[in-house]
């Protein structure tokens, strides 16, 4: 049996109207930075890894302004008899009516072992951390960048030297820049910061020498040569700007690095000194007095884990916000 | 390929040597001197400094140290474990130290892979989402930070392994220590080989044997790990240099006489032992530089586009 044609009547038509068909719709045109951050913002890991540094860092800069106890205080009182009570290896608590001597007071981590308030000291040695991980890697990344778009940039016998300092310098276990640093500095803040220093920028400058490869044969490059611009304007106000993802990116996952070892070296016995305090020291000094006192290690154990957790979350996010693959759009 | 194995071979020798000399210059340059001047008169201490021949040129005294060097002898230590050779004393650490840290990368890589593997396998199952916690969990928690915990729960509150390291019982008390120092490397091999995994199983190679009729376990492993295999080289190089820091707190903690330890030691006491912080110093950056190197060759040998491109390269 043939099939008859379908033949359309005019019933089956309508005609639009409410619509002016003499314009097109157009669609502005997402810039790259606009376009990386809305994928920044939609990717729900990088959101958790904003919200958890965010609370830190507020903690970290207001906890122990909110703290009724500064973080050398011990905190005592001095009884009917004249004796001093000092509030020592105190269980976290929240002040309550009781006949205990601390009862009233509230200590949300509890007390250490000479008895301070161990959140006042949690966030005053995240504070530290952060400070120290902040400061090293923004001088890392600019002494890092640097070195390595002007040697990706000038090429030749210039990037063959500059990448045999690399080399050489990425040899150097970290450890050993320690033990040297050691002998010459007093343990401290100082060793941290100098040690950071002298080992985090060669990540960067490799990065930022890759990015300067890949960039430096583009038109507008060469254009920018022809007419004459300085190699250092075209180097620093030009190409840096387009290299600036891939960079930040590495920040990202080198602050955790930072924060890890600070701990590492405080720990150790090189790092931060007292009366200062950091979460590495005060991890050490939780382990000190684990059997003791159990829980005084678990609040800057779970700060330290929760530091590395959300930057290295953010870190992730920035990655793939600055290279998203299909399956992610 | 014999030619690029020599060429880093020779390039690696001479950055070690370079750092050895760096390092001898930096520690010799030291301000203060070793002989308690209070004690001594001035001409005792000329006379000791002639006969240890701290007045030479640096670059004789460098000769020297490196002469003695070749027989092993790394000299005396200054103020840590006053008079012993330190080559007796590193012969020790060293053997404390390589077991546990092998034992450490054994289990980490082993379990690693077992978990990567399954994860990618089952990838959105729950077995996948397990690897994926873990790794993430691997990463943001220190190793010793496991050991203080594991320490204890299963040495203090529960008394069945020692609480600190025994050498009459090697193998028992080196769980511990051993398992805490995996972490890191077990949660990075995992999350890479997972990722590596499903990047392989997505290739049209991958499909095209399965189109042919592959499947199952000569699958995985003929097509899948091998190529999924080449970058996990590579991360292993940075993990193992990260155990032997790892491997300085977990000494630490639990009372090893590694490395580590001699290392925090020789420069977290009272004074600092300069000519341990040398030797200490030598020792990292040849096992450094060694791991670095052997890496390289093997990812040289793992897959052949690396060999022609660095060769292609020359000498930038």
């Amino acid at each position: 049996m043939a099939e008859t044609a379908y033949v359309p009547t005019k019933e089956d038509f309508e005609l639009l109207t409410g619509r002016d068909i003499t314009t097109d719709k157009n669609f502005a045109s997402q810039s790259y930075w606009k376009g990386v951050a809305i994928h920044f913002l939609r990717n729900r890991r990088a959101m958790v890894g904003v919200f958890i540094v965010l609370a830190i860092i507020l903690l970290a800069v207001f906890g122990p302004i909110l703290s009724s106890y500064g973080y050398r205080d011990i905190v005592s009182y001095t009884d009917e008899a004249g004796k001093q009570v000092v509030a020592k290896g105190i269980a976290p608590q929240i002040g309550h009516a009781g006949d205990g001597p601390f009862d009233q007071y509230t200590f949300l981590f509890g007390t250490d072992d000479l008895g301070r308030d161990q959140w006042t000291r949690t966030w005053h040695g995240a504070r530290v951390s952060l400070v120290i991980a902040f400061v090293t890697i923004i001088i890392d990344m600019i002494i890092g960048m640097s070195y390595g778009l002007i040697s990706g940039y000038f090429g030749g016998a210039v990037d063959a030297v500059m990448q045999r300092i690399v080399e050489v310098a990425n040899s150097v276990p970290r450890l050993v820049i320690v033990s040297v640093l050691a002998i010459f500095m007093p343990k401290g803040m100082g060793l941290v910061i100098v040690a950071l220093l002298l080992t985090e920028w060669i990540g960067m400058s490799k990065i930022a020498r890759a990015e300067m490869l890949r960039i430096k044969e583009q038109e507008y490059v060469l254009a920018s040569r022809t007419l004459g611009a300085h190699s250092m304007h075209i180097i620093f106000k030009q190409i840096l700007p387009n290299t600036i993802g891939p960079i930040i990116t590495q920040v990202m996952f080198s602050i955790p690095t930072a924060i890890f070892t600070e701990a590492f070296l405080s720990f150790v016995g090189v790092g931060i000194m007292l009366p200062q305090c950091s979460i590495g020291s005060l991890i050490e000094n939780g382990f000190n007095n684990i059997t003791t006192l159990p829980y005084q290690i678990l609040p800057p154990i779970i700060v330290l884990a929760l530091q590395m957790l959300g930057f290295n979350f953010i870190g992730d996010g920035f990655r793939e916000a600055l290279a998203p693959k299909l399956e992610d759009m | 390929m014999k030619k690029y194995i020599l060429k880093r071979v020779a390039m690696s020798l001479a950055t070690l040597l370079l750092i050895t000399f760096v390092l001898f210059v930096l520690v010799r340059i030291m301000p203060g001197n070793p002989f308690p001047s209070e004690r001594m008169s001035a001409e005792q201490i000329a006379n000791k400094r002639a006969e240890l021949g701290l007045d030479d040129p640096v670059l004789v005294q460098f000769s020297r140290y490196m002469a003695n060097l070749a027989h092993g002898d790394f000299g005396k230590g200054t103020s840590l474990y006053y008079g012993a050779p330190i080559k007796t004393v590193l012969g020790q650490c060293i053997s404390n130290s390589f077991r546990i840290g092998g034992l450490a990368i054994f289990i980490g890589t082993a379990v690693g892979l077992i978990l990567g593997i399954t994860a990618a396998l089952n990838k959105g199952t729950f077995l996948d989402a397990f690897c994926t916690v873990f790794s993430i969990l691997g990463v943001c928690v220190p190793g010793y930070v496991f050991l203080i915990f594991l320490q204890y729960f299963f040495s203090y509150k529960i008394p069945f392994f020692p609480y600190f390291f025994d050498s009459s019982r090697f193998l028992f008390s080196s769980v511990m220590p051993a398992l805490s120092l995996s972490l890191f490397t077990m949660s990075t091999v995992a999350r890479f080989t997972r990722n590596e995994m499903v990047e392989v199983m997505d290739s049209d190679y991958v499909h095209l044997a399965e189109s042919k009729g592959m499947y199952g376990n000569m699958l995985v492993t003929r097509h899948i790990l091998r190529n999924a295999l080449i970058p996990i080289v590579t991360v292993l190089a940075p993990l193992i240099v990260d155990l032997l820091t790892g491997a300085l707190v977990v000494e630490k903690i639990y009372g090893i006489n590694g490395i580590g330890k001699l290392m925090v030691d020789s420069i977290a006491g009272e004074g600092v032992d300069y000519n341990y912080v040398l030797a200490l110093g030598i020792l990292y950056s040849a096992l450094y530089i060694g791991i670095m190197l052997i890496v390289d060759i093997l990812y040289g040998l793992l897959d052949p586009r690396i060999r022609v491109a660095s060769s292609e390269g020359g000498d930038a």
